[in-house]
């Protein structure tokens, strides 16, 4: 078999979605962002919502995701994002609004923003990217930096005593009145990507249908900040980020 | 009505989208008058108290990014709060009206009225070579008028736009005439007005993205002059100021929003005692009326700023006169009140004496 009969469109049993341009990604081998983006580009275009949607990339590694989804998107300043969103959805209550944030962005600088969103039960979708680090800066720690857990601002380690326990801000936001969905999902295994487009897809219907704020926490891997392969890093992510953040919903109405 | 009640009914009457603010005295009038009228039951307005000015400014943002007449009104100290986001927007070449009815500070300071927030609106107040189209109201008529031309400046030159009141101004009452009604912009209008908005790509166009980021230095620095250039272009173009008693004056009382209705009162009894005062006042604080005051400098004897503050607007009639005639300050601080007596003291003792 030649790459001619390989490319042809009747062998092809996977394509880029369409939503999803031609420029170069700058996450590092292994990040989880670039499957996220794809599955979101994927979601909008199944929901056919290409022009409807408003996206808010955050400042983090992902401040550059409006380069890569062919959508409308305002570049928020950092942790602000649930506040143009709010404005957003507001002004144009039927289109489709979402956040895209890090775990500093979103449980660091910008807590009383997504609080205050969720509280209002704002109908926005929330992508919230967990890694447990500071990637864009260079491995910092984050508010949810595991105890114990090496970054370049905990040298020795996350000492709880001193630094605070790792925050598990989806818990939080759970119980509020305004939240609808509230879920833990990831993208290491193909499974758990599928399961990941389900929940995204979930996260946009309700926001389109006026139910409250959604929140899909996607627990993530860094393997850049983590100094491991991508292969350890996912197997790291198994061991020790799952039994702290467990996979799930904790909250779908 | 309160000066702060005429904003509210202005931007309603204006067609305004939406408003996102924060309680501080002494403007929550804007709010609480906005929610006693619920304009979202007639024209559609979206009115939303926000949890910190920091939120509300950002929504302001989200809203100036959708081409959207998007506004907020605070106090001083919240307004410190803002500058992070007026930056932005600066930045990201936003359109917004921010209403700042100035107290006392520094710090929590007073919530009596003052004028020391001038530097800070009109020198920068947030990060980066960034301008902010500010409007000096002096009465309750202009803080109603001001609501359309502060839009107007705003989306002529994407570029958000302060109106800089006071205390006084905000909590006065005084007859005011109210504009029509106008109807609130249709998405289709407002895609044809603000090709740039994020309002949904359509087929037609590539997306439109909202940001004041760019990591490439080279492409930054023409970012940087295509936005002084606008402000060039707002500097020769957008000046506004009201002259009183200028004609024959011998010295000029330079002054903005409650200290110019001060000063109009020491002309008079200034003039009563034969020393001709005449009363220039800048409604545009930036951009400033340098060459207006310039062109004073060869006629008067001297000239006093004056303000509710330590000092500050003075500097830039230093600079516009250049060293031409003498240029004085006299002002009151931590919400105290210049009288109009004390205003022509002050002029007497700086300059005629």
């Amino acid at each position: 078999m030649d790459i001619e009969t390989i490319k042809s469109p009747e062998n092809l049993v996977y394509a880029k979605p369409e939503l999803l341009n031609d420029h170069h990604m700058h996450y590092c081998p292994g990040c989880s962002h670039g499957v996220v983006h794809k599955v979101i580009a994927e979601v909008i275009a199944q929901l056919g919502l290409q022009e409807k949607t408003i996206g808010i990339a955050p400042v983090g590694c992902a401040v550059f995701a409006y380069n890569y989804i062919d959508i409308d998107w305002q570049e928020a300043a950092h942790g602000r994002a649930p506040a143009l969103a709010t404005a957003t959805k507001r002004l144009l209550p039927d289109r489709l609004v979402f956040t895209y944030q890090g775990d500093g962005d979103l449980a660091a600088i910008g807590t009383a923003e997504t609080i205050h969103a969720a509280n209002r039960g704002e109908n926005i979708a929330i992508i919230f990217i967990n890694n447990g680090i500071y990637g864009m800066t260079g491995g910092q720690m984050a508010p949810t930096t595991l105890r114990d857990m090496k970054t370049s601002t905990s040298p020795e380690g996350r000492d709880v005593a001193t630094m605070g326990n790792p925050l598990r801000i989806l818990d939080m936001l759970a119980l509020l009145n305004g939240v609808c969905l509230a879920t833990r999902v990831s993208v290491h295994t193909a499974a758990a990507v599928k399961k990941t487009r389900r929940m995204i897809k979930k996260a946009f219907e309700n926001s389109m249908a006026g139910k409250g704020t959604s929140i899909v926490e996607v627990v993530s891997t860094c393997n850049a900040g983590w100094k491991m392969t991508p292969e350890e890093a996912n197997d790291w992510m198994v061991e020790h980020m799952f039994p702290y953040y467990p996979i799930g919903d904790l909250k779908n109405i | 009505m309160k000066g702060n009640e005429a904003i509210a009914h202005a931007a309603i009457r204006f067609g305004v989208d939406g408003y996102f603010g924060y309680p501080i005295t002494p403007q929550s009038e804007v709010i609480e008058t906005l929610m006693e009228q619920a304009p979202w039951k007639t024209t559609g307005m979206v009115v939303l108290q926000a949890e910190s000015e920091v939120a509300a400014i950002n929504m302001v943002y989200g809203g100036g990014a959708c081409g959207k007449y998007v506004m907020t009104s605070s106090s001083s100290p919240g307004v410190s709060l803002m500058q992070e986001g007026i930056s932005y927007m600066a930045g990201a070449e936003l359109p917004s009206l921010i209403v700042n009815v100035q107290r006392g500070g520094p710090g929590l300071g007073t919530i009596q009225p003052s004028q020391a927030d001038y530097f800070q609106t009109v020198k920068g107040g947030g990060h980066g070579d960034y301008r902010l189209i500010t409007l000096a109201p002096d009465s309750v008529q202009e803080m109603a008028d001001f609501v359309a031309l502060a839009f107007e400046l705003s989306f002529r030159y994407r570029n958000p736009a302060m109106i800089l009141s006071d205390g006084v101004i905000g909590q006065m009452m005084e007859k005011v005439r109210l504009p029509q009604q106008r109807r609130r912009r249709t998405d289709q209008e407002i895609r044809e007005q603000c090709p740039w908005a994020t309002l949904g790509r359509t087929p037609d166009r590539a997306p439109n993205v909202i940001t004041s980021l760019e990591l490439d230095s080279e492409v930054m620095e023409k970012n940087n002059e295509r936005i002084q250039a606008k402000y060039r272009v707002i500097e020769e173009k957008e000046v506004r100021y009201e002259e009183v008693q200028c004609a024959d004056a011998d010295y000029l009382l330079v002054a903005f929003g409650s200290a110019a209705r001060i000063c109009m009162k020491t002309i008079e009894l200034a003039r009563e005692e034969g020393i001709k005062v005449g009363l220039l006042r800048p409604i545009t604080l930036w951009p400033f009326p340098m060459k207006e005051l310039r062109r004073y400098a060869d006629q008067v004897k001297g000239m006093l700023s004056v303000e509710l503050n330590a000092g500050q607007m003075v500097e830039d009639v230093r600079l516009a006169v250049n060293g031409a005639v003498p240029v004085q300050h006299y002002g009151r601080m931590g919400g105290i009140i210049p009288t109009p007596d004390g205003v022509l003291d002050a002029l007497k003792k700086k300059l005629i004496s």
